[in-house]
């Protein structure tokens, strides 16, 4: 029996819609033109490189893809980079110091074995990070710190690791 | 899952964005999309346009005055939830705020996107309803004010016609006499609502319940007014018996059918329970007068 192979249909060249995309990528002004259904998640990792921000299941559930947008926690999957266009984007490639000094949120993560495979500790970290640079009265009971992570699903540690982490974390940030 | 191919405009004035959303009747509103960009991901939108509203001028802030709360349209959830003069003109938005999602989706998704997604499960139509606000649409003809009672029409579905923005919406303050309170269940935190209940009553001067007003989400193809259950319960001292008669009352609202989440006879059972318990909780609100 003969076979052909089967040839996908796609275009020589794709008529997407595209847009300029303008925005500070952890301090770097960065200047692309993208596909305007381009994801803020796909923006960074492909784009731009950074692979830290990990993306799980695009549709706003997981929270591993969370970045910080302005200064807040947002989830990168449920926003399009065109969206963020003249935004500050903070990535976990920028929360350690520049010669690899921890900061005190990794170092506890570090400390409590807060992590095993480690492809949700990205958006754990910056949205607990968010949540203590927001000034806000924070809530450390365990129930308060299980409602902090709510938004971030973890497959592998059952997050009893995770929240000695975040309350280790206020201590070495003088919060707890 | 990666959303499908659309137009995005990202216009400057309002009368630019009603423009772009008459030049095509699948074109939608996006504004923090945290509702939207989901349903787009899984292929369930399929807008051919997108008019981006995050750049029009006069669509941000909250406004507290003449006994008013004013939402501008791209103003987030969490900006509500922590503002200082929302939260002493009524105490009831943070409690059911804390409901709504999780913080990093607080942070984008916006009240009146909520409000214009209209599901039937969500809070924020839920406290619309319960306390008689209104929402503000702009569109070619102009502007009009829109009761939430009228707003809601059907599952996903609102008054707002498509070339129609939704540019802001109105909340009253609570009266100071007030009591409040609002709680649901769920499968887990932070996800929609089995079922929901809010509740705000007073009492007059011989202490009996007045202006008592119920409602709840997750029972029907929209949010719901308990007019028989609030019946049930203005001028009774809201002894057991007139919890249990309200609660009773309450049965025949739940029209939504059994589904994956759970069955009509538990909503119906859960709906009674939540009842018995907001009311009790609002009026120890409203007696101890434990305004923040």
């Amino acid at each position: 029996m003969r076979r052909t192979a089967i040839r996908p249909a796609i275009p020589e060249r794709s008529d997407e819609p595209r847009a300029e995309v303008a925005l500070t990528v952890n301090g770097q002004a960065v200047r692309r033109t993208v596909s305007v259904r381009m994801l803020l998640s796909d923006f960074l990792r492909h784009e731009l490189g950074l692979t830290g921000t990990h993306v799980g299941c695009e549709h706003g559930v997981c929270g591993c893809c969370t970045v910080h947008i302005d200064g807040k926690a947002g989830r990168s999957c449920l926003t399009f980079a065109i969206q963020a266009n003249g935004c500050h984007i903070r990535t976990i490639e920028a929360v350690a110091a520049e010669d690899g000094a921890l900061h005190p949120i990794q170092q506890a993560f570090k400390e409590c074995h807060a992590l095993q495979c480690g492809f949700c500790t990205p958006g754990m970290v910056m949205n607990i990070l968010s949540r203590f640079e927001e000034r806000e009265p924070l809530d450390l009971s365990e129930s308060g710190i299980r409602d902090m992570l709510s938004g971030n699903l973890c497959r592998c540690t059952g997050y009893i690791n995770i929240i000695a982490a975040v309350r280790r974390a206020a201590e070495l940030l003088g919060r707890a | 899952m990666k959303p499908p191919l659309f137009r995005y405009e990202a216009p400057r004035t309002i009368k630019e964005a009603v423009a772009a959303l008459s030049s095509d009747v699948d074109a939608m509103v996006l504004a923090g999309g945290q509702s939207l960009v989901p349903a787009m991901n899984f292929r369930v939108a399929n807008p051919s346009m997108l008019v981006d509203i995050q750049h029009v001028e006069g669509l941000k802030g909250i406004a507290v005055a003449d006994g008013t709360i004013v939402i501008k349209a791209m103003t987030r959830h969490r900006e509500l939830e922590l503002d200082p003069h929302v939260r002493r003109a009524n105490p009831l938005i943070a409690e059911i705020m804390q409901h709504v999602a999780h913080v990093p989706i607080r942070n984008r998704g916006t009240v009146v996107g909520s409000l214009c997604h209209a599901d039937p499960s969500a809070e924020m139509p839920l406290l619309f309803v319960l306390l008689d606000g209104t929402m503000t649409a702009a569109g070619p003809g102009g502007t009009r004010r829109i009761p939430a009672a009228e707003f809601f029409q059907s599952f996903l579905t609102t008054a707002r016609q498509q070339d129609e923005i939704v540019t802001e919406a109105r909340l009253p303050v609570l009266p100071e006499r007030a009591g409040w309170a609002f709680d649901e269940v769920t499968r887990r935190h932070g996800d929609y609502a089995l079922v929901g209940v809010g509740c705000v009553l007073e009492f007059d001067d011989s202490g009996r319940a007045h202006k008592v007003q119920l409602a709840a989400c997750g029972i029907s193809d929209r949010p719901v007014r308990l007019k028989a259950a609030e019946a049930a319960l203005n001028g009774t001292s809201l002894t057991t018996a007139d919890l249990d008669a309200a609660a009773l009352a309450s049965a025949d609202t739940v029209t939504q059918a059994d589904d994956m989440n759970t069955s009509m006879s538990y909503r119906r059972r859960v709906l009674g329970t939540l009842i018995r318990r907001l009311v009790v909780t609002a009026a120890q609100r409203a007696r101890s007068g434990s305004r923040p």
